[in-house]
């Protein structure tokens, strides 16, 4: 267990330096680095700084936030399907999002963006929650995903074409599939204080969703008070998600791809999971992220477009798998 | 004796007119434009009564430099029922209006114009002259070719060293060489920096490149109203750090887009900040 732990952790370290070496500048790597910690004047330790950083950052943090939350909701509804981005929650987070900056609550309130994709993630995994009931069938809770998602995704295009802004429209993409271009560390602490307080909650979860592979009752018996469990998890999931969302876009199959990858090596049990998940996370976004720079680095590529074909062949393949289970 | 020489001067002013109205076809009466640039050329050169409508984009001030008196038009929105129902002897449009507009009303039997876009100071001059044959308007398009060439010259004077000048605009989007953005860059006497770089037409300018090259000028393009995540590019705390070491201009694009003698105007303010550079480097 500590091997696989020092093994991700070690993956993140190697993947947060390449994502800082990378770089259409062309900065030499050991220049690069000398200037991220000394600083200093000059192009160098701006781009360094300002430029490479908060992307670094972004992606380890998004990762880790998309893995845990994934493992969380795995946990709870004892359902290998569930994921932010395929359940709706991403989706609705991303609507949030842009209904604030273009009411302008975002410019208005200085937490205005994150606060209102927190609660549009919010209103998602409730709307999950209440759909798909606490143990979470995969059809339903599949159905309501797939209606909340098409849903929050149809209202977020509606209200990006109503915008007097231009370019505003052509960002729909962004919505829907997820980037990391360009943002600075603005973002990181617009999005760290939801997240360190969601991964905070999330983290919280682990004895009660061990506690309840048994089932409710037995994890009642235990002592897990399921609906104060329910609680931290819509909150948690919201905070991280939302604030995911809020500065990256919705990326996708992120939650699902990793807890599935690790499930196995943890012995399948929710509270080991879930570290391994935000671990694991931050592993797969810093790597798509460093993708999307090395194969297409002209095009701004989407990270949802590769999470997306890494996870979709594996969540057709859970499908199949549990297609004997559903009703 | 002043009468008589009057007189010849009306004579000769007929023959001249006769001349020109048998040697060219019949120039069109109704004319409508349906292209932002080829509305303002048409505006410019038409004769009075014959530019039946512009199109929309016109009228907004944050894409056309002659807004003002676009406003004195009926406005289409480039589409072909609106366009055919105006009656039409020549419809202009620009080579990237939609397909199917054009096509649409070139088999209802009107004339379309496709006009290319001017990607350099002589595609103006090309474009002003084009503009002026198909209205029939010779005479005005040689004088305005004429005063845009004189102002030109007058601008391109200015003596002093070419400082860097990069343009950087929404999701990064730069013009490099061979571009109408570019010659208005050169005119005011700055080297783009997207062209040194290598960069031909328009495309993307990454971040990190435009900061390690460091151009002594950053123009981008005046903050539209709404928010998009596009612009936000623009106040990236690595751009307002290279913003506070040089000199930044935020620009309004209307005079920037179109090859109209207008440009002159972008021209004018590039001139204008150049001087206070080098005067400040001097």
């Amino acid at each position: 267990m500590t091997r696989l732990a020092l093994l991700l952790c070690l993956a993140v370290l190697v993947l947060f330096i390449a994502s800082l070496a990378v770089g259409p500048a062309g900065i030499d790597v050991g220049e690069g680095l000398a200037a991220l910690v000394a600083g200093g004047d000059g192009p160098v330790p701006l781009v360094m700084r300002e430029i490479r950083l908060p992307r670094a950052l972004l992606g380890v943090m998004i990762g880790a936030s998309l893995g845990l939350a994934g493992a969380a909701l795995q946990g709870y509804l004892r359902n290998p399907l569930a994921e932010p981005g395929l359940i709706g929650v991403s989706g609705a987070a991303a609507l949030g999002a842009v209904l604030a900056l273009q009411t302008g609550l975002a410019a208005t309130l200085a937490l205005g963006l994150p606060l209102a994709a927190l609660a549009g993630a919010g209103t998602g995994v409730l709307l999950i929650l209440l759909l798909a009931g606490p143990r979470g069938g995969s059809i339903t809770l599949i159905l309501a995903g797939i209606a909340i998602s098409a849903l929050a995704a149809a209202l977020t295009s509606l209200v990006l074409n109503l915008s007097p802004n231009p370019y505003a429209a052509s960002e729909i993409v962004f919505w829907m599939m997820g980037s990391l271009a360009d943002r600075s560390m603005t973002h990181v602490w617009l999005a760290l204080p939801f997240m360190v307080a969601g991964w905070a909650a999330l983290a919280t979860l682990g004895r009660g969703l061990d506690a309840l592979t048994l089932g409710e009752d037995a994890a009642e018996a235990m002592g897990v008070r399921l609906i104060r469990l329910r609680l931290t998890l819509v909150l948690g999931t919201a905070a991280v998600v939302g604030a995911a969302t809020a500065v990256a876009g919705a990326i996708g199959f992120v939650g699902l791809v990793v807890p599935h990858l690790l499930r196995p090596l943890v012995g399948a049990q929710p509270s080991r999971l879930l570290w391994a998940s935000a671990l694991g996370g931050a592993v797969m976004v810093l790597a798509a992220d460093l993708a999307v720079r090395l194969v297409l680095p002209e095009r701004d590529l989407k990270l949802g477009v590769l999470t997306a074909i890494v996870g979709a062949p594996l969540f057709l393949h859970l499908i199949y798998k549990t297609r004997a289970e559903m009703p | 004796m002043w009468g008589c020489v009057r007189l010849s001067r009306v004579i000769t002013l007929g023959l001249t007119l006769a001349g020109a109205g048998a040697g060219a076809v019949a120039e069109p009466a109704r004319v409508v434009s349906i292209n932002l640039c080829t509305d303002q050329l048409a505006m410019l050169l038409a004769a009075p009564g014959q530019l039946v409508s512009v199109s929309d984009l016109a009228a907004d001030p944050a894409s056309s430099a002659m807004a003002d008196e676009a406003r004195g038009y009926p406005v289409n929105h480039a589409r072909a029922e609106e366009v055919y129902l105006l009656r039409p002897d020549l419809v202009l449009a620009g080579r990237y209006t939609a397909r199917a507009t054009v096509d649409m009303l070139r088999r209802t039997g009107i004339e379309v114009v496709e006009f290319a876009p001017a990607n350099s100071l002589s595609d103006t001059r090309d474009r002003i002259a084009q503009m002026a044959a198909l209205l029939g308007r010779e005479a005005e398009g040689a004088t305005l070719i004429a005063r845009f060439d004189a102002k030109l010259a007058e601008l391109q004077a200015t003596p002093g060293d070419a400082p860097r000048a990069a343009l950087y605009h929404p999701n990064g989007y730069t013009l490099g060489a061979g571009t109408l953005a570019n010659d208005i860059l050169r005119a005011g006497g700055f080297a783009n920096v997207a062209a040194e770089l290598g960069h031909r037409g328009g495309g993307t300018l990454p971040l990190e490149t435009l900061v390690m090259a460091d151009p002594d000028l950053l123009i981008s393009a005046e903050t539209l109203p709404g928010a998009s995540r596009s612009e936000e590019v623009l106040v990236h705390p690595a751009l307002e750090d290279l913003r506070a070491r040089h000199t930044a201009l935020r620009i309004a694009s209307p005079d920037w887009i179109c090859g109209t003698p207008h440009l002159l105007g972008a021209v004018e303010g590039l001139v204008a900040v150049r001087q206070t550079l080098t005067g400040a480097g001097q």
